[in-house]
């Protein structure tokens, strides 16, 4: 790991906008439950953490939180998008489940692997892109789609995906949603119904 | 078909504004205080009357639902709304489309469903995953609180109602209404014995109901147009509109609203733009999401996609996420990567469910490649039973039923992958490639 990558291993404390921030969510539950802050601000946390979450991130939280680190750990460790080692700029969360599996999953996975050049769970040498397989993201009649750090790309075929790396790469991420020019969940040649609106 | 004029979703494509002057163009927050001013039991009332099921996959009656809520409010413990947005069932992503096309349709489904309750708060619970769906539904709270719509007063009938969103962070089982309580208390996701039900010890251990996107956010729209309108719809005891979710080998994957009861074959061909090589290429359909079995092609050229259609032949409607399978595709690996989605999923608190979808999912394999014994399916047949209905939360019933389905459709082919694995020896997994091509 690169030394950008490991930093905040050892000490981390929310900066003052994202304290801030933090103490609007806390606001949101009743006195005494604010226990129900953590994934939000685990969130938060990863976040301003360069997208991962060190013990030092998760004894942080604990003690904004009054939990006992024990707490924050078993939260921490349970969820799939709290990342526990330090990932890629660019998170690239392949959907392997049945309706995109239908759809060409596979050649994505092998899309994503020749042009990055790392299988799954791997990280770019450069640290741009780390590749991983999820379960079903929720948006499946744009199958094929993958999720990159918070945004979904839609409707996807290799090529496609090979074009999304390469802008990344080159720093001009495209619009997410599908990339076939279709309206979000529509019928690609146009919605069937709602015309008499 | 369904008329555009009785359909609720008028936004679900998002082609207009989602924002509030659009909602309110589209009827949104029309006489919500009138509504509300008719009394929590009125509202109550109503909602039995449609028939409302709800939408989230287990179709309970909502009304009935709601009225195992306390009458009156004890002191120290308030009563919630907890709106279930995790919408993480394979197939299904229905709620997406109206969290970030018509999220006013929701939180104004929040105040009429909780004041119907005499909550003063909801919590809606949204997968981590949907950030864009979560940015825009904030943004229509906030529209909402600054239109006095919500808050200290909501929409001036002189009820305060809070509207909180929670993200999660990506784990299947907060989908289940309790493990959805534990992960809002700051806990993982461990669903919960009942009882006692949420309605009695619910979130913070208080009075709660955990309802359905869908079915909060229709709740308006049915006190406008009126509970018979509602009932009119659709076949009895499956009332409504529906929104499905088409998926797989079609031509035009798609999400649309539709009447319930509509015959699965014409949803597919009306709006998905049929079967990919034509209603014969097809050879099974999943009708309502991972957790139901499959139905093979003979059965789907009839059924109808409701409730109690799908039941009748060992299916169910779920969340109506209609799967589409054509004859290229190899059945048994579609099913196990369900059997993989529940191993990965399982909270791991029950044995039978922890242990037995990691083993049912290294079985399945086998039997993608025809490594194993005829006898193996008895087994296999078997222990999915013993999961069913032996755990906590109905995950292991979800684990189960893909399963049985394939089983109970698809056995011949599951023995031919056996019986070509045993001739062909090595070349079992290509001859079982051959044959789904």
């Amino acid at each position: 790991m690169t030394a950008e990558a490991t930093a905040g291993a050892e000490d981390f404390v929310f900066t003052p906008e994202n304290r801030a921030k933090a103490d609007a969510v806390i606001a949101k539950y009743p006195a005494g439950c604010q226990a129900s802050a953590v994934l939000p601000l685990l969130d938060l946390a990863q976040r301003q953490n360069g997208g991962w979450i060190s013990r030092a991130v998760m004894d942080h939280v604990g003690e904004m939180l009054d939990m006992a680190p024990i707490r924050v750990y078993e939260v921490a460790t349970f969820y799939t998008m709290l990342n526990l080692e330090p990932v890629g700029r660019y998170h690239v969360q392949l959907c392997r489940t049945t309706p995109c599996w239908l759809r060409g999953s596979d050649a994505l996975r092998e899309a994503c692997r020749e042009e990055l050049g790392v299988g799954l769970g791997g990280t770019t040498e450069d640290g741009l892109f780390t590749l991983t397989e999820v379960e079903c993201l929720g948006a499946c009649v744009n199958a094929p789609m993958v999720q990159i750090n918070d945004h979904f790309y839609e409707d996807l075929d290799p090529a496609r995906m090979k074009d999304i790396l390469r802008a990344l790469r080159d720093g001009t991420p495209p619009p997410p949603g599908p990339q076939t020019g279709r309206q979000t969940s529509a019928p690609a040649s146009g919605p069937t119904t709602l015309s008499e609106l | 078909m369904l008329r555009d004029s009785d359909r609720i979703f008028t936004n679900l494509y998002g082609i207009q504004d989602w924002r509030l002057a659009g909602a309110r163009a589209r009827g949104d927050w029309d006489g919500t205080a009138a509504l509300m001013a008719k009394g929590h039991d009125w509202i109550i009332d109503q909602v039995k009357e449609s028939g409302l099921r709800g939408r989230g996959g287990a179709g309970f009656p909502t009304g009935l639902k709601w009225s195992f809520m306390p009458k009156e409010e004890a002191p120290g413990r308030p009563h919630y709304l907890v709106v279930n947005a995790d919408e993480s069932e394979p197939g299904t992503c229905k709620d997406r489309d109206m969290m970030r096309h018509d999220p006013h349709k929701l939180i104004e489904g929040c105040v009429l469903s909780g004041f119907a309750m005499r909550a003063h708060a909801a919590y809606i619970y949204i997968r981590g995953e949907f950030y864009d769906e979560a940015v825009a539904l904030q943004a229509a709270i906030d529209e909402a609180y600054d239109a006095g719509l919500i808050g200290r007063d909501a929409c001036g009938s002189g009820w305060a109602f809070d509207v909180y969103l929670h993200r999660g962070a990506g784990a299947y089982i907060c989908g289940e209404e309790t493990g959805l309580l534990e992960s809002l208390e700051g806990k993982p996701g461990r669903p919960r014995l009942k009882p006692p039900f949420p309605a009695a010890v619910g979130l913070y251990g208080c009075p709660s109901t955990v309802n359905n996107v869908e079915t909060i956010a229709v709740v308006p729209t049915i006190l406008r147009r009126g509970a018979e309108w509602f009932a009119a719809l659709g076949r009895p005891k499956n009332t409504g509109t529906k929104v499905f979710c088409i998926s797989g080998h079609v031509n035009q994957p798609c999400n649309v609203e539709e009447e319930m009861g509509i015959p699965m074959r014409e949803l597919i061909e009306k709006h998905a733009g049929g079967v990919r090589g034509g209603w014969d290429n097809l050879q099974a359909v999943i009708p309502g999401g991972a957790s139901v079995p499959l139905l093979p092609k003979s059965i789907c050229d009839e059924v109808l996609m409701d409730f109690d259609s799908l039941m009748a032949e060992k299916s169910g409607l779920g969340t109506a996420a209609v799967i589409v399978m054509d004859k290229s595709t190899d059945v048994v690996e579609a099913i196990a990567r369900l059997s993989h989605f529940y191993m990965h999923e399982s909270c791991g608190q029950c044995t039978p469910c922890r242990e037995g979808t990691g083993w049912v999912y290294r079985v399945m394999l086998r039997l993608i490649r025809g490594e194993a014994s005829v006898d193996e399916i008895d087994l296999l047949w078997d222990v999915v039973g013993q999961i069913e209905g032996h755990t906590i939360c109905a995950l292991g019933d979800a684990a189960a039923w893909p399963v049985q389905g394939l089983i109970r459709h698809f056995r011949p082919e599951l023995e031919r992958r056996i019986l070509a694995a045993k001739v062909g020896g090595g070349g079992a997994a290509e001859g079982a490639a051959a044959a789904a091509a």
